[in-house]
C-alpha cells in the first residue's frame, strides 16, 4: 500500500512530545515526553492505563491534533505545526482512521460511506463508486454496499469504517479500540482483516485494553502516565489461526 | 463538483426534516411574496401614471383663485380677488407659454330628442383642445367668432356621444343643455380616464361666454380656473414662474403679500397620487424587509440547531480528511437551499397576490417580467449566504477531536 519510505528514514518519527491540555486555570500533562519511531510496514499495538495518554499519542500521530512540544516527523516531513487545512490534507492522503464506535454517517449507505474521503479527494463519481467498490470487496462486504449502517452488525460496520479508511490507499492504519465494542468472534475477524492487510504493506498502530488482541501485533508499547514505559517486539499470533480454532470449538459444541 | 455534492447533501438534510424546513422557510416565503407584490404594484401604479401623464400633457399648469390652503385653513379658495377674463389675456404674453385659456365647469342635463344624460359641462375658449392635445374625431372644435358672439353650439365627448346618440353621427344634430338649445359641431376622441379615475370622455364643451350667459346666466368677468400650457415640458418651470410674476403685477401684491391665487401643475398632481399608492405599497415594503429579517433569522437558528445536531458528522468529516472549506460549503448551501425554495414559493405566491390585487384595486396593470423573478430568487441567495454564513462557519471551525466525542 502506498510508497514505499527509504529505509534510512522511519515512517514517522516522535521526539520528546508533549501535550498538555489545559482546562480553564487547570494543566493537565497527558503526554510528558515522547520518544518513538515507527517503521514502514510495521503491526503496533499500544497498551496501558486508562488515562495513561494513548487517545492523545493517537490524535497527534493521526494529525488530528498538534502536540505542545516536541516534533514529530512523517515520512520525513515536520508535521508538527502545520495548520488547519494542511493537518487535513496529511489525514486525506496519508491516514486511515478507524474508531471504536464505528463512526459511519447514519441514514448514509455503505459504498457513500466509503466514498466519503474521495469525494473530498476531489475525485470524479465515476472512479469514486469504482474504487469504493473495491475496497469494500477486499473487506468481504461487496454484496451489502446499498446498506445502511443500522442494517449491519457490529462487525461489518467496523469492515465498513476500514475499508473507508483504505480507500484512500494511506500509508498507516490508525485503529483507537478498533475491537471494543465487538465480541471476541467478531473481534479476531476485525483482526485477521488487519494482518492481511499488514501483510500487504500497510502500516498499522492500535490501541487496546485487551491484551489477547495485543497479541497479533508484531510490536508492543506500554505506555503509562503520558511516557513509553514498555517498547517489545515479538512474533505476532496468528488472528486467521485463532479464528479457525475458535470454529473448530463451536464445532465441537454441537 | 464539490457545488453539486453539496447540493445533494443539502436536499437530503432539508428533506430528512421536511415539516422544521417548510416551517423555517416560511419567513422567507412572505417576506419574497410581500416584497414581489410591492415591486409589482409600484411599478403597475407608475406606467400606470405615466400614462396619465401622458394623455393629460405634462407641461400643463393650473391656476385657481385663493392661497394655497397648505398648512391650515388660511385663504381657502375664493378669498381675495378672483381671477379675471383679463388675466388670461395677460398670460398670453409670457414667453414660455403657448395656450392659455379660462375653464368653468357646471354639471347639466343634456337631453337629445329622446335621451337625457347628467354629464360636466365645460367652458373654455378656441385653444383648449390643442392645450389638451385633445383631437377632434368628427366634426369640428369651436371658433374664436363664435365664442366671442356666444354661439349656441358645443363639442361632445366620446362617453356622451355614446349614450345619447349611440353609434349614430351627432353632428349638426341639436341637444338641450339645461334650456338652451345648441348644434353638436363635433365630437371628440376617446381620451380615456384621468389620474383620479374620472372618465375624460363625459363631457360636453362650450364656448366659455355661451356657458356664462346662456347657461349660468351670469355676467361676471370672473374665471374659476385658468389653464396654460407651456412651450415645453423643459420650460414648465419657466412658464410657472412667469404666471406667477404676471398675475402678482395684475394683482398689485407688495413684496411681503402671499400670493392670492395658486398655481400647480398635473405632473405635481399625478405625483401626489403617486406618492398615496406609495405610501400604501410601502408599508408592504415594511412587512416585506421585517418577514425577509425575521427568515434569516429563522434560517440561522435552525442551522445553528442542525450544527449542532451533526456535531458528530462534521467530527467524522473533518478526520477524514475534509478541509475547513468544505464543511463551510455543506452548510452555507444547505442554508443557501433552504433560503431559496422558501423564495420560488414567495415569488410564486406573490405573483398570485399581486394579480388578485390588481383585480381587486381598478386593474391597474401588473407586468412580470423575468426581472421580478430574478429578484425573487437574488434575495433570498443573498438571505441564506448572510444568516447562513455564520452557522457554517460555526460548523467549519469545530475541532475535529471534540466533534468526535460529541455525544
Ligand atoms: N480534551 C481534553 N481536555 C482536558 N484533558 C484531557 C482531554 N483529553 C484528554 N485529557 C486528559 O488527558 C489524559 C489522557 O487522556 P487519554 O484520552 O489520552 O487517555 P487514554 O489512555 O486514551 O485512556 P482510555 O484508555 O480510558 O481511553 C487524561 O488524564 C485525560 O483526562
Ligand atoms: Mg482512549
Amino acid at each position: 500500500m502506498g510508497d514505499a519510505v527509504p529505509s534510512s528514514e522511519p515512517l514517522l518519527r516522535l521526539s520528546k512530545i508533549t501535550k498538555v491540555y489545559t482546562r480553564g486555570d487547570l494543566a493537565v500533562p497527558a503526554l510528558r515526553g515522547l520518544d518513538l519511531q515507527i517503521d514502514s510496514g510495521e503491526f503496533v499495538a499500544v497498551m496501558g492505563p486508562s488515562g495513561s495518554g494513548k487517545s492523545t499519542l493517537m490524535n497527534l500521530i493521526g494529525c488530528l491534533d498538534r502536540p505542545t512540544s516536541g516534533s514529530y516527523f512523517l515520512q520525513g516531513r515536520d508535521v508538527a505545526q502545520l495548520d488547519r487545512d494542511a493537518l487535513a490534507q496529511v489525514r486525506l492522503r496519508t491516514l486511515g482512521f478507524v474508531f471504536q464506535g464505528f463512526n459511519l454517517l447514519s441514514r448514509t449507505t455503505a459504498l457513500e460511506n466509503v466514498e466519503l474521503p474521495l469525494l473530498y479527494a476531489g475525485m470524479r463519481s465515476m472512479e469514486r463508486a469504482e474504487r469504493a467498490r473495491e475496497s469494500l470487496a477486499r473487506v468481504g462486504l461487496a454484496e451489502r454496499a446499498g446498506h445502511t449502517p443500522n442494517q449491519l452488525s457490529g462487525g461489518q460496520q467496523q469492515r465498513v469504517a476500514i475499508a473507508r479508511a483504505l480507500v484512500t490507499k494511506p500509508m498507516m492504519l490508525l485503529a483507537d479500540e478498533p475491537t471494543g465494542n465487538l465480541d471476541s468472534r467478531t473481534s479476531l475477524e476485525v483482526m485477521a482483516l488487519l494482518q492481511e492487510l499488514n501483510a500487504e504493506g500497510l502500516t498499522v498502530l492500535l490501541v487496546t485494553h485487551e491484551p489477547d488482541i495485543a497479541a497479533f501485533a508484531g510490536r508492543l508499547l506500554l505506555v503509562k502516565d503520558g511516557r513509553l514505559r514498555a517498547d517489545e517486539r515479538r512474533p505476532p499470533h496468528s488472528a486467521k489461526q485463532a479464528l479457525a480454532e475458535w470454529r473448530d470449538t463451536e464445532e465441537e459444541d454441537r | 463538483m464539490m457545488f453539486l455534492m453539496a447540493l445533494r447533501l443539502a436536499l437530503r438534510s432539508l428533506l430528512r426534516n421536511r415539516m422544521r424546513s417548510a416551517l423555517t422557510a416560511l419567513g422567507v416565503i412572505i417576506g419574497v411574496a410581500a416584497l414581489l407584490v410591492t415591486v409589482v404594484l409600484g411599478e403597475g401604479t407608475r406606467k400606470m401614471v405615466a400614462a396619465q401623464i401622458a394623455t393629460m400633457g405634462s407641461a400643463i399648469i393650473m391656476i385657481v383663485p385663493g392661497a394655497s390652503a397648505q398648512g391650515g385653513f388660511m385663504g381657502g379658495t375664493g378669498s381675495g380677488r378672483p381671477l379675471q377674463r383679463d388675466d388670461v389675456e395677460a398670460i398670453l404674453q409670457a414667453r414660455a407659454v403657448r395656450y392659455v385659456v379660462p375653464v368653468d365647469r357646471t354639471v347639466a342635463q343634456v337631453v337629445s330628442s329622446n335621451l337625457n344624460w347628467q354629464t360636466p359641462v365645460l367652458g373654455t375658449t378656441t385653444d383648449y383642445a390643442a392645450l389638451r392635445d385633445w383631437p377632434v374625431a368628427r366634426g369640428r372644435f369651436f371658433t374664436a367668432a363664435e365664442n366671442e358672439s356666444a354661439a349656441k353650439v358645443c363639442v361632445l365627448g366620446h362617453t356622451v356621444t355614446q349614450n345619447l346618440f349611440g353609434d349614430s353621427d351627432p353632428v349638426g344634430q341639436q341637444v338641450r343643455v339645461k334650456q338652451m338649445p345648441c348644434e353638436i359641431i363635433g365630437v371628440l376622441a376617446p381620451k380615456g380616464q384621468s389620474a383620479m379615475g374620472s372618465d375624460q370622455d363625459d363631457i360636453l364643451i362650450l364656448p366659455s361666454v355661451t356657458l356664462r350667459t346662456r347657461v349660468l346666466n351670469q355676467n361676471r368677468q370672473y374665471v374659476s380656473t385658468i389653464m396654460v400650457a407651456a412651450t415645453s415640458e423643459d420650460d414648465l418651470a419657466q412658464a410657472e414662474s412667469e404666471v406667477v410674476s404676471i398675475l402678482r403685477q395684475r394683482h398689485k401684491l407688495t413684496d411681503d403679500q402671499e400670493n392670492d391665487f395658486t398655481v400647480r401643475n398635473l405632473a405635481e398632481l399625478v405625483q401626489t397620487q403617486q406618492k398615496i399608492v406609495e405610501t400604501q405599497t410601502g408599508m408592504l415594503r415594511n412587512v416585506a424587509a421585517v418577514s425577509l429579517l425575521v427568515g434569516g433569522i429563522g434560517i440561522m437558528n435552525i442551522m445553528l440547531v442542525s450544527v449542532t445536531e451533526r456535531t458528530r458528522e462534521i467530527g467524522i468529516r473533518l478526520a477524514i480528511g475534509a478541509r475547513e472549506r468544505d464543511i463551510l460549503l455543506q452548510f452555507l448551501v444547505e442554508a443557501v437551499v433552504l433560503s431559496v425554495l422558501g423564495g420560488l414559493l414567495g415569488t410564486g405566491l406573490g405573483a398570485l397576490a399581486a394579480t388578485l390585487f390588481s383585480k381587486l384595486g381598478g386593474g391597474m396593470p401588473v407586468d412580470f417580467s423575468p426581472f421580478w423573478m430574478v429578484l425573487g430568487f437574488g434575495v433570498s441567495v443573498a438571505i441564506g449566504v448572510l444568516f447562513g454564513f455564520y452557522p457554517a462557519r460555526k460548523a467549519a471551525r469545530l475541532d475535529p477531536i471534540d466533534a468526535l466525542r460529541y455525544e
